[in-house]
């Protein structure tokens, strides 16, 4: 699509109405995942493992089966065998074969009358485990000699020779880095590590599953994507995908964790055995912080060249990350996205995928890209400070602009990343005065933003307004923001537009709510689905007019001739032609789908001020400033409500948030109280500019905001802590210990 | 093992089940009396998803034993608007867009309202620290506490 389509002047995008499924939500009507229930039905629970790596020698099913109530039970043995690759790696997750991967690993579920009697016939599995040596940290995990979790799961990229647990590797560049280094006045290489997060989504996944002994079944979850959900059902137990209707419920937050399954066929699983009654399973947060899908952990090697004005000459990055049990550690994600800001001339990536015995990872908001900033926005600050530069002009000088070559290959379309940059120098928070123990932080951060399988359905009502059907789960209001685009469209009324998200009997299939997707994809698919139905009503018109089809043009919600030569006459209302579809041809409606092109990546700078308590050693955040590139900013209040809650996860990550994995390979915080996410009165304000550089992929200039936001934090944060205390903390989480020894150790 | 008989006034109706005596407030509101406005997070009291008044006090439903509530009064997000009119706290939180996910809401609404019940002024500082025990993942807090901050002044001046 060309530039000069994209519209610029609006009637109400950009406008802040309030959100269609509001109501609903602040009254505690609207329903999530465990707030439904069916009749007959029964209360499932998960026999887990306590142990981080052990052969099941035994499962003993008899005493729970023999419970008053319990109604079926099941272990590995009643799925199918002989799946391969990632569907095999689904099933293995979601119920352990010959061993229990991690703590928490799914060895048999049950389901019964009552959730207390279920939890108890689960107590009644007696499960023999002959307990194995376990590896936790990555870099443990990548030695030759550490326990191996599985033979045979490394791909082909893998140089023979390597360690046991290497299941991916990557190498990629371009130009001469050694050079590159030779030519630079300063040269500095560092080594980074992040420990594993978790999405920390405040709704633990629940679902209630029915199949019958046909195999078809029905599945009412909280997910991002009940396309995935459906697909990795059907596949772990060996069903026909079309035979399960999934609904979705509303979503009490994902942020990449529900966009795969955990233990959603256990229920379908145990209600075939049970006779077709439907099975709730609802996760405890204890299940959710071991058994559910957290991020990679990360321990990555940064090389920089820097001339002393600040031109980077060189880089060399080297990350391994362990992604649980299982292949899929982002750590090509976090190689792509770690230089995307800078200009390289030369530049050399590799990558290695670890296997440890922790839960099997998922997406985590931009996966892979708050680890592989943090990385390399730590180093850049180092230099930046060791060369007496100012980390935005230094940033300034480097930044790729359209038409350069990304760091890791493709060619940037248009881009706002000096936009950004020059939009961080002219905000107060850049030069407010900073107190005593106080510092300031600044880092960049991308992601790439996604388009995916899209289906979108509209159709107008005879009364004139439209519903639109989408399969995008509305995570941050996404109904509202689509609903907006159709109106502008349509030339109606916000709220004469009603935007559903639909199950997966409704539309062909859609990707999830991920990569920053729903706005961009469903949101243009609407917008294409719209202009078919406006079609339609101008041919219609056209016909009652008795001119030709071209003739006719439409705006501002009705039908105009299109030039003085098509004819005078009077406009005709989308309420007029509604009226009369009946009469005219019948229904009127538009269906878009596609992998929707022009996806357009996304910058964002972070600034922040921290202060440190010279005594304990605690960091606080003083002051906190989120500038990003939206493109457009189609209800800039939930654009803003991303900017902040992305900058919050970051923070938590950052300061407080990390696995913690005892010497027995056991997770030691599973609760909230241990996993401490950040809570209100943790945080200031958080200020936020929206920059909008349109992307010319989308008619409204959309480029999809949820996930850069989350990239900055790690390491504006760790240059904060630096400017504050003179200490460099280079392992996340920044925490008062570290930092007090940190701080300890500078002043001898 | 047998049920306890258990009789309460909720959101000003006169209710009565029949609890599990293992079961909590929580688990009642949402089996066995159908509202489920009232979410489970955590089931530790570290979350606050499942805050609800009784006899006035804010507490988290997931701490209380559902027989404890015999004889009390239970206000959840559900008692919240008076018919169509919402609570200011309500409407404030839809104008700001202190929501995203919508999960934490109800907990958050119900404890703002027990805040301001008490502190008709509060400061950022003491909204951000009574709010602290309700954990929000999606929003960052700000709009939320921007939220209960006008609900407040408005309610101030309608007073």
């Amino acid at each position: 699509m060309a530039k000069d389509n994209v519209t610029n002047e609006f009637r109400l995008i950009g406008t802040r109405p309030n959100r269609p499924d509001g109501l609903d939500k602040v009254t505690g009507r609207a329903r999530y995942g465990a707030d439904f229930s069916l009749p007959g039905m029964l209360w499932g629970a998960v026999v887990r493992s306590p142990h981080a790596h052990a052969r099941i020698v035994k499962i003993d099913t008899s005493k729970a089966m023999a419970l008053e109530g319990v109604k079926s039970v099941v272990t590995r043995a009643d799925f199918p065998t002989g799946l391969t690759g990632e569907d095999w790696n689904l099933q293995e997750n979601t119920i352990a074969g010959e061993k229990a991967l991690y703590d928490g690993h799914a060895v048999a579920a049950v389901a019964a009358t009552s959730k207390f009697l279920a939890e108890e016939a689960a107590r009644l599995i007696e499960v023999e485990y002959e307990v194995l040596p376990h590896v936790i940290d990555v870099d443990d995990a990548i030695k030759p000699d550490a326990p191996v979790i599985r033979e045979g799961a490394a791909d082909a990229s893998v140089p023979e020779g390597s360690a046991p647990n290497v299941v991916r590797y990557m190498e990629f560049g371009r130009g001469d880095v050694e050079a590159g280094f030779a030519a630079a006045d300063l040269v500095m290489e560092k080594t980074y590590k992040t420990e594993a997060t978790h999405q920390g989504y405040i709704e633990p996944h629940a679902c209630v599953g029915q199949m019958g002994a046909d195999s078809k079944g029905e599945m009412w979850v909280c997910t991002q994507g009940h396309w995935y959900i459906r697909k990795m059902c059907a596949a772990v137990l060996g069903i026909e995908s079309a035979q399960l209707r999934v609904t979705p419920s509303e979503i009490g937050g994902g942020f990449g964790g529900k966009t795969t399954i955990f233990m959603e066929p256990l229920s379908l699983a145990l209600s075939r055995k049970a006779g077709g009654r439907p099975v709730k399973i609802v996760m405890s947060r204890a299940e959710v912080l071991r058994a559910t899908g957290p991020t990679a952990s990360g321990s990555m090697d940064v090389k920089l060249g820097m001339t002393k004005d600040g031109k980077i000459t060189a880089a060399r990055v080297e990350f391994r990350m362990q992604g649980g049990a299982f292949p899929g550690a982002p750590v090509d994600m976090a190689l792509y996205c770690c230089l995307a800001a800078y200009k390289l001339e030369n530049v050399a990536h590799i990558g290695y995928d670890v296997m440890a015995n922790r839960p099997k990872c998922a997406a985590y908001r931009a996966p892979g890209s708050p680890m592989g900033a943090f990385a390399v926005e730590s180093l850049v600050d180092e230099m930046c400070r060791e060369l007496k530069l100012d980390p935005i002009e230094t940033r300034l000088m480097n930044a790729v602009r359209e038409g350069d070559v990304a760091s890791y290959g493709p060619k940037f379309g248009s881009i706002g990343l000096v936009e950004v940059l020059e939009a961080v120098k002219q905000h107060p928070n850049y030069q407010a005065p900073l107190g005593p123990n106080q510092g300031r932080g600044v880092a960049a951060g991308y992601w790439f933003n996604h388009n995916g399988e899209t289906s979108v359905s509209m159709s107008i009502a005879s009364d004139g307004t439209a519903q639109v059907s989408v399969g995008t789960p509305d995570i941050g209001g996404s109904r509202a923001s689509i609903a907006l685009m159709v109106a502008e469209r349509l030339g109606i009324a916000y709220e004469d537009v009603r935007v559903n998200v639909v199950e997966t009997g409704a539309l062909g299939e859609n990707e999830p709510t991920h990569g920053s997707r729903a706005t961009f994809a469903s949101g243009k698919a609407a917008i294409l689905s719209t202009e078919q139905a406006i079609k339609e009503m101008c041919r219609r018109v056209a016909k009652e007019w008795g001119i030709d089809e071209e003739a006719v043009d439409w705006s501002d919600g009705a039908a105009h001739p299109a030039g003085p030569n098509a004819g005078k006459f009077p406009p005709m209302t989308l309420k007029e032609i509604a009226a009369n579809m009946g009469s005219t041809g019948g229904p009127i409606s538009g269906h878009h789908e596609s992998l929707p092109d022009g996806v357009g990546a996304s910058f964002g700078a972070h600034v922040v001020d921290v202060e440190v308590d010279p005594e304990t050693g605690r960091t606080s955040i003083v002051r906190y400033l989120v500038v990003q590139d939206a493109g457009r900013a189609i209800h800039p209040s939930y654009v803003e409500g991303q900017y902040q809650g992305g900058a919050a996860q970051g923070i938590g990550w950052a300061l407080n948030e990390e696995y913690v994995y005892g010497s027995d390979g056991r997770l030691q915080n599973p609760v909230f109280l241990d996993y401490r996410i950040p809570v209100a009165s943790d945080l200031p304000m958080i200020d936020t500019v929206i920059v909008e550089v349109p992307n010319p992929g989308h008619p409204y200039g959309v480029r999809g905001v949820g996930e850069t936001g989350i990239t900055p934090p790690l390491p504006a944060i760790a240059n904060a802590v630096h400017a504050a205390t003179g200490s460099r903390i280079r392992h996340l989480p920044i925490t008062p210990q570290k930092v007090r020894s940190a701080m300890k150790a500078a002043a001898k | 093992m047998s049920k306890i008989h258990v009789t309460t006034k909720i959101n000003g109706d006169e209710v009565e089940f029949l609890a599990d005596p293992r079961e909590t407030l929580l688990d009642c509101l949402r089996d066995h009396v159908g509202l489920t406005g009232t979410k489970e997070g955590c089931g530790t009291g570290d979350c606050g998803a499942c805050s609800v008044e009784l006899d006035g006090t804010l507490v988290c439903s997931c701490l209380v034993l559902g027989a404890e509530a015999n004889g009390k009064s239970v206000n959840t997000i559900e008692g919240m608007a008076k018919g169509e009119e919402l609570h200011p706290l309500q409407r404030k939180f839809i104008e700001h867009a202190a929501l995203q996910c919508g999960f934490c809401t109800p907990g958050i609404l119900v404890a703002a309202k027990s805040l301001l019940e008490k502190n008709p002024n509060p400061t950022e500082e003491e909204a951000r620290f009574w709010l602290a025990g309700n954990l929000c993942r999606c929003t960052g807090y700000d709009k939320i506490i921007r939220a209960v901050l006008d609900a407040a002044a408005e309610m101030r001046e309608t007073a």
